[in-house]
């Protein structure tokens, strides 16, 4: 029974919730248990929190059994990236300068997954402060990729996908900046979602980059990730930057492509500088593959080009250590977190408590990114670099721009290989980077992106399918998506996940 | 584009605030190098009469009641500071000796 119950999609559980046929502590307990079967290989949490799922899924049957109206997710339990604040559970960032660290306040989303009664099973682990493609990046060690575990979930919300992957949560929020949410999905075969700029609260998201940051929802199946949207989306007066829209009916959006209605017609544009030279070989063949399904749909296939997409990694690698290196000032040893003094000096200053602290606390990657940052802010190099980056975001957004009013949604892979082995991309920096090289654009832009899976790949494992909609405009991703994900499910006859080798489950 | 030298590296160390040791800013010099040849693209397409664009959808500035709002208590804003005092965060010495 509890075998069965990780294994259903948040939509069908939510069903046998509702309708009495399971209660939320047995669904609950039944991901827990998977939890403490399969996470001491996968390594996708960095704190489980037990009791507090199992006390939230007691008031959610309680509640039932009182006849109260619950909301859709309501008893389905959901695992939450450790960049989100939490009361009562620790938030570190995957970083040692807040290791063990209980924020004061819970982030809008958390506050959200609250109210609408979904079980918080635990944190999940991320490149520390969300800086890389791998987890690797993680100071608690390294997250491993349930279809091979020598190879890497993705990165930075490696934790929540590899969780949603290896069935220890059905449901999971990640956060994108470059591509942190749908290239995990990517290479775990799992579906993740980087809503609209604004579209989800940042309050409570721990900054990295604030104005390409934006949380949403991992997931194994498309309507899953309309529902957990439905419910962590909408505005936040919270969150100055926060749309002031209400949250599209995605949903609605998901059931209407599942059924096939509206494909016939669609436009759908190829990116033509998002394919080719850089993408592995059987990358691209499941992704022309996606493409051609919706073509036999009656979807109208366009190609289209983006030519300063050329300089968006160039662009992000500028704006993203300069945001960074600001918002990192924060951890300065002086109001939470890690405060270490150095050693051999008599009564040290802030500042070089500041420094020894920041030297202990913080990994390669994030020294290296705000080392970055600091430069390209320096007087003399501002407009030639930082300048000259927001110049090629304006580009950028005109590319999308003529490209939306050629096509309604645009489709590429969303990462240009399968999953690489751990370790083997952790010395060459600008290696790393190219993983993001189809997913930053629409961070860039504020544009909302979908990835899911488009089949097995190299090597066997999961290559992802990338659908882009226009700013506001993210129930395409869930029609589109929902179509194609039907049509794709139809000729494998089985879900992708059906086919994760067994993990070895230690009892 | 310059090459970043290993003072350079030393300095923007300092200006962050991050004590690097000697092998770090080695290896930082090359790598920051790699790095900046490779973002330095963007200088050559960004011309005179493109706008920069700092926020991905255009906002103005967002404004509330001027009305007391809910605040966190003193002792869970302190909870997570490493040393605190008489209700405030206690620093070390803000000053240099000479100063």
């Amino acid at each position: 029974m509890s075998a069965d119950l990780v294994r259903l999609d948040a939509a069908a559980l939510a069903e046998q919730l509702a309708a009495g046929h399971v209660s939320a502590v047995e669904a609950t307990r039944a991901h827990l248990d998977r939890i403490e079967a399969v996470d001491g290989a996968v390594h996708a949490f960095l704190h489980v929190a037990g009791e507090q799922a199992l006390a939230t899924a007691r008031d959610v049957d309680e509640r039932r059994r009182a006849g109260e109206t619950m909301a859709p997710l309501a008893g389905v339990p959901v695992a939450v990236k450790d960049v989100l604040t939490t009361t009562g559970l620790p938030t570190t960032c995957g970083s040692r300068i807040l290791a063990g660290w209980v924020p004061p306040y819970d982030a809008t989303v958390v506050r959200r997954l609250k109210a609408a009664g979904l079980p918080i099973l635990g944190k999940t682990n991320m490149d520390e402060f969300a800086m890389g493609s791998s987890t690797e990046h993680s100071a608690y060690g390294p997250t491993r990729n349930p279809w091979d575990l020598e190879r890497i979930p993705g990165g930075s919300g490696g934790g929540s996908a590899a969780a949603v992957a290896a069935f220890e949560a059905p449901l999971a929020i990640g956060t994108d900046t470059g591509g942190s949410i749908r290239q995990p999905g990517a290479v775990t075969g799992t579906v993740g979602v980087k809503p609209t700029y604004g579209g989800v609260s940042r309050y409570g998201l721990v900054a990295l980059a604030s104005s390409l940051d934006q949380a949403g929802p991992v997931t194994r199946a498309v309507l899953d990730a309309a529902l957990l949207h439905e419910t962590i989306g909408g505005h936040d007066p919270m969150d100055s930057t926060s749309l002031p829209d209400d949250v599209p009916p995605l949903v609605q959006a998901a059931r209407r492509g599942a059924a096939g209605d509206g494909v016939r017609g669609l436009r759908v544009g190829v990116v033509r500088e998002l394919d080719g030279e850089g993408y592995a070989p059987l990358v691209r063949r499941r992704f022309h593959e996606a493409v051609e399904l919706l073509a036999g749909a009656g979807a109208e296939v366009v190609e289209v080009s983006c030519p300063s997409f050329a300089y968006a990694l160039g662009a992000y690698y500028l704006i993203l250590p300069s945001e960074a290196s600001s918002n990192l000032a924060k951890f300065d040893a002086m109001r939470y977190g890690l405060r270490v003094v150095p050693e051999g000096v008599a009564e040290p200053t802030a500042a070089q408590v500041m420094s020894a602290t920041r030297a202990a606390g913080f990994g390669d990657e994030v020294k290296r990114r705000i080392i970055l940052g600091t430069y390209a802010l320096s007087a003399g190099y501002y407009d030639a670099y930082y300048g000259s980056a927001q110049k090629v975001r304006t580009l950028i957004q005109r590319d999308f721009a003529a490209a939306f009013d050629a096509a309604d949604v645009l489709l590429s892979p969303t990462a240009p290989t399968v999953a690489f082995r751990l370790g083997e991309k952790l010395d060459d920096p600008l290696a790393m980077y190219l993983n993001d090289i189809a997913t930053i654009p629409a961070n860039l832009a504020g544009v909302p992106g979908m990835s899911l899976p488009s089949g097995l790949a190299e090597d066997d494992l999961p290559a992802g399918v990338q659908l882009l909609a226009p700013a506001r405009a993210d129930e395409r991703l869930y029609h589109v998506g929902a179509a194609l994900e039907a049509m794709l499910v139809q000729q494998w006859g089985a879900r992708i996940l059906d086919r994760l080798p067994a993990l070895e489950v230690s009892a | 584009m310059s090459a970043i030298s290993r003072d350079e590296v030393s300095h923007l160390a300092h200006l962050a605030r991050i004590d690097l040791t000697d092998a770090e800013l080695d290896r930082l010099a090359g790598q920051l190098d790699a790095i900046v040849d490779a973002v330095a693209t963007v200088s050559a397409v960004a011309g005179e009469d493109v706008p920069a664009t700092s926020h991905p959808l255009p906002l103005t500035n967002v404004m509330r009641p001027d009305v007391v709002g809910q605040c966190l208590p003193p002792e869970s804003v302190l909870a997570g500071a490493p040393e605190a005092e008489q209700q405030r965060f206690r620093v070390p010495r803000i000053l240099e000796e000479e100063q």
